[in-house]
């Protein structure tokens, strides 16, 4: 991946990105076991796929949503940041 | 130099995924120390092909934590004497390493590494600008003028050795012991009955073992998911490449957090390079040309002589990184299956003594001392072991 085609700026080189991780939810914390708050503060899907990830547009400071395959490294399409609650998956547990 | 089985047996005493370094030292050990010989190694591709041939190979103790230096302690001690143990050359080089300090704050992590080091037996100083000038005439010391060098933390028993060589030495030290070891055989499943762990299912047909051991490094996630386990492991490509083979004018390892360097040159003249971790996640060896052209950058800060230098080569790994830069490693959730996993961008120093402990902890069913500080439950227990400071670049 060279170029990322950013929701508000259009097609730009990926060096001006930074990687914010997968797109996730956080489970109610007052109503969450111990267990369940450190799965979400630490655990990650960590092997390859079809993910929704937080990318920031640097020079703009434009957060959104790209989908990547993280197999190949190949964007498959970018949101603005207000889809991240309709498109995260949700947790089954919440 | 291994013997090729026709055919995998219908069960073992313990299967090893993996044949890197790690794996293949654990078989070496459980087959030497604790008389287990019944053992598969199974690697879905060929011996020391993943990180352990992909690494920079410098071997040195000079951590962070208690936790850290002592178990990174034990691994220098045992490299030692290995390449007699195998009766194998592994070019072992001590060479003297040095962490350099551009700033203040980082002098004063050198101190605070020097005295955890000093207080386990480790030897370690922090250093200033002129010891270093002497130790290695040929660096700017101004680094171009943004950077200059304060001082460093001078690790004495700093090395490097052929990595290759290592995975060979204990491959062949387990082959000779009866350990089977099967290249271009994948794992393709791995069963589980009662929260117990029976066999594994291959491509080369299914096997029953009543142990498991994963060494898998990046691939660790897509093994976990078998088994339905969650760790905080993420993958991202770590790049590195040599230059061409030039007359011999470094002799330690340099190591700049600050500039995002870590250079030694090996005994035929090439200098081995690497930088921080590639900025995304990523299951791919890739190579990139901004990494080359930003850490060639930096090089050229220290040592501008170099810019006629040539780059021969370029690849990748895939780091397991975890959230306090310390491993995985030990007992799981699934009984009889075991993890060495989390090495992240730190797993080729640390080959013997991860198969001395994980060999200890299969054969005993319980972790070696020294990995407690890595247990698997740390995380929810909010007892995390933070090695960022100690990490070879800021990552």
């Amino acid at each position: 991946m060279k170029i990322m085609i950013c929701p508000l700026n259009g097609a730009r080189p990926v060096s001006e990105f930074v990687y914010g991780g997968e797109v996730r939810h956080a489970p109610e914390p007052a109503r969450c076991s111990d267990a369940e708050w450190s799965d979400y503060v630490f655990n990650r899907s960590g092997s390859p796929g079809i993910k929704y990830e937080w990318w920031c547009h640097i020079a703009s400071g434009f957060w959104f949503i790209a989908l990547r395959d993280t197999a190949r490294d190949v964007v498959l399409a970018t949101y603005p940041a207000d889809k991240a609650r309709e498109l995260a998956p949700v947790d089954p547990r919440s | 130099m291994f013997t090729r089985h026709e055919s995998l047996k219908a069960a073992y005493d313990v299967v090893i995924i993996g044949a890197g370094g790690h794996g293949l030292a654990a078989a070496y050990y459980l087959a030497r120390d604790h008389g287990i010989r019944n053992v598969a190694v199974i690697e879905k591709g060929y011996i020391g092909g993943g990180n352990t041939g992909r690494n920079t190979t410098i071997i040195r103790s000079n951590y962070l934590t208690p936790e850290g230096v002592r178990f990174y302690d034990e691994s220098v001690r045992l490299w030692q004497d290995l390449a007699e143990d195998f009766d194998l050359n592994l070019f072992y080089s001590t060479r003297g390493h040095y962490t350099l300090a551009h700033t203040d704050s980082v002098m004063r992590t050198m101190r605070w590494r020097a005295e955890v080091n000093k207080h386990y037996g480790v030897r370690s100083e922090a250093v200033d600008a002129a010891f270093v000038r002497r130790a290695i005439p040929m660096i700017d010391m101004s680094c171009g003028g943004h950077a200059p060098i304060l001082g460093a933390l001078f690790h004495e028993p700093g090395a490097i050795a052929r990595h290759d060589a290592v995975a060979w030495g204990y491959g062949r030290g387990a082959d000779r012991r009866g350990v089977q070891i099967h290249q271009e055989t994948e794992v393709t499943a791995i069963r589980v009955v009662g929260g117990r762990v029976v066999g594994v299912d291959t491509t080369r047909g299914p096997i029953a073992a009543p142990r498991v051991l994963c060494a898998v490094a990046g691939c660790t996630p897509r093994i976990l998911d078998k088994v339905g386990l969650r760790t905080p492991i993420y993958v991202h490509p770590l790049q590195a490449m040599v230059s061409e083979p030039l007359k011999p004018w470094l002799d330690p390892i340099i190591v700049s957090g600050s500039l995002h360097v870590y250079v030694s040159q090996t005994a035929r003249g090439e200098l081995v390079m690497g930088a921080s971790l590639d900025p995304y996640e990523l299951h791919s060896t890739r190579s990139t040309l901004d990494f080359a052209e930003g850490l060639s950058a930096h090089m050229l800060e220290m040592f501008p002589f170099l810019s006629e230098a040539k780059v021969n080569r370029q690849w990748a790994g895939l780091a397991d990184m975890t959230p306090d830069f310390a491993p995985i490693m030990g007992v799981t959730p699934i009984e009889g299956f075991y993890l060495d996993a989390g090495w992240g961008t730190w797993g080729f120093k640390a080959t013997p003594v991860c198969g001395k402990t994980m060999s200890h902890t299969v054969a005993t069913g319980h972790n070696h001392p020294l990995i407690e500080g890595f247990a698997f439950d740390r995380f929810a227990r909010y007892e995390l072991t933070g090695e960022k400071g100690a990490a070879s670049v800021g990552h």
